[in-house]
């Protein structure tokens, strides 16, 4: 079964002159472990679609399916709940709250959820030591670098058990090389059966996923095929002098 | 790539044999770039023909014969690292040949043509990334090889972004001016014609 599928995704916003059809009839199925890169200009409705992924926002016409259930049968608290428990989102402008130090980022989506404080705090510990910022715990959001602050957004996003994780222009503002770690953090969770979308439209990102589907004008308009392995690079002919 | 400077390189670290040459070279350039072992030997004869090697004293090339660098080679390697290599002038690209080609052509939806290279230059992208993903954490100059296509094949894509940005703008001002004009505009917008020709290099 498909950890996220969209079904017919349509959204429209406004009324009459004023119209914009952000959304065309989008279907996307997003596997356990999969790592789905939707690619697209400036107003094409990459970020439309990761919301209503996210149940942030609700479709105007079609359905999102999260572990086979439909986001439209559930209660606002239910939908709350799954927000909470199984959905991690990361921003491009990172989102930590800047009065909690980086473990406590990471722990209140648990402590929202109920869990108690001390526990919520081992757990999101343990999501920095595995992104290798047991250092940085106890320091601030504006004590941290730009790739350092992006690690602990991509913790508060895995810790716990999400199983699903919305990623919007992830590594925009950082340099290549913390880019890449931070796409390396998504693909690592992915192995872990994370089901992965990330929205973006730098390619070098996109690269990193399992399928790229090209959204235009709100439409799915192509995606990638399954990559072929890395072999057939190896051999490069015509390049030598 | 030059295999008469690479060799170079590798005889800046002190003298070596052929078949260690050739090796290290592959192992040099991440394994990316093959060479065979007959390429190896004619490129050495013809640095030693210019002076810029010295083998041993050895008639016969082969497996056994170790070669050197001299401070002709040295000062030959030294040049050529500090030489740009000639991109003053557009190289003729045969995607933007492409992209030209399909604005003029009728019934051709350049959009379309776009996109289908855009889609294969990304599958093209997912390769090299898996590429360094599973081998490159351990391996400098793979990584540095893999960087240097992904950024390469990154700008071919910016490129076509830009250039469809570039004609949507441009056919969005022509409908607005035909309208401006109170002239019926029925058929979607033509494309801008090419006005300028360009200096190629060929």
């Amino acid at each position: 079964m498909s950890m996220l599928e969209l079904r017919g995704v349509t959204k429209v916003y406004g009324q009459g002159a004023t119209v914009v059809n952000a959304l065309g009839g989008v279907d996307l199925t997003v596997e356990p472990g999969a790592m789905v890169a939707v690619m697209g200009p400036s107003g094409s409705g990459k970020s439309t679609l990761l919301t209503i992924a996210g149940s942030l926002e609700d479709p105007t016409e079609g359905e999102v399916l999260i572990d086979g259930a439909p986001l439209s049968r559930m209660s606002r608290n239910a939908k709350a709940r799954l927000r909470r428990r199984s959905i991690g989102y990361v921003f491009q402008d990172f989102n930590l709250l800047p009065g909690l130090t980086a473990v406590e980022n990471v722990a209140l989506p648990l402590e929202l959820d109920g869990v108690s404080g001390r526990r919520a705090r081992a757990v999101g510990k343990r999501a920095l030591d595995d992104l290798g910022l047991s250092e940085r715990a106890d320091r601030f959001p504006d004590q941290l670098s730009g790739g350092e602050r992006q690690r602990v957004a991509i913790a508060r996003a895995v810790v716990g058990d999400r199983h699903v994780l919305l990623a919007d222009e992830p590594s925009g503002a950082l340099d290549s090389v913390n880019g890449e770690a931070v796409m390396r953090l998504v693909h690592d969770a992915c192995k872990r059966g994370v089901a992965a979308v990330v929205v973006t439209h730098d390619a070098q990102l996109a690269s990193w996923a399992d399928r790229v589907v090209f959204l235009r004008d709100g439409h799915v308009v192509d995606q990638t095929a399954p990559p072929d392995g890395p072999e057939s690079l190896l051999t490069i002919p015509g390049q030598l002098q | 790539m030059s295999v008469r400077h690479a060799l170079l390189a590798l005889l800046s670290e002190g003298p070596k044999y052929g078949l260690q040459l050739r090796e290290e070279f592959e192992a040099g350039t991440g394994e990316v770039w093959p060479l065979n072992v007959g390429q190896v030997y004619t490129t050495l004869q013809r640095l030693e023909r210019d002076g810029l090697v010295e083998s041993d004293d050895t008639t016969e090339v082969g497996p056994q014969k170790g070669f050197r660098i001299t401070p002709g080679g040295a000062e030959e390697l030294a040049a050529w690292l500090h030489t740009p290599p000639d991109l003053s002038s557009p190289p003729r690209d045969e995607l933007v040949m492409k992209v030209l080609v399909a604005l003029r052509v009728p019934g051709v939806d350049v959009h379309e043509v776009i996109q289908v290279h855009r889609r294969y230059l990304v599958e093209l992208m997912q390769q090299w990334t898996r590429l360094k993903e599973d081998e490159a954490e351990f391996d400098l100059s793979l990584a540095l090889v893999v960087d240097a296509e992904l950024f390469r094949l990154d700008s071919v894509i910016r490129w076509l972004d830009a250039a469809e940005g570039r004609l949507k703008r441009a056919a969005a001002d022509r409908a607005t001016e035909s309208t401006t004009a109170a002239a019926p505009q029925l058929a979607p917008a033509p494309l801008p014609s090419l006005r300028r020709r360009t200096g190629v290099r060929r």
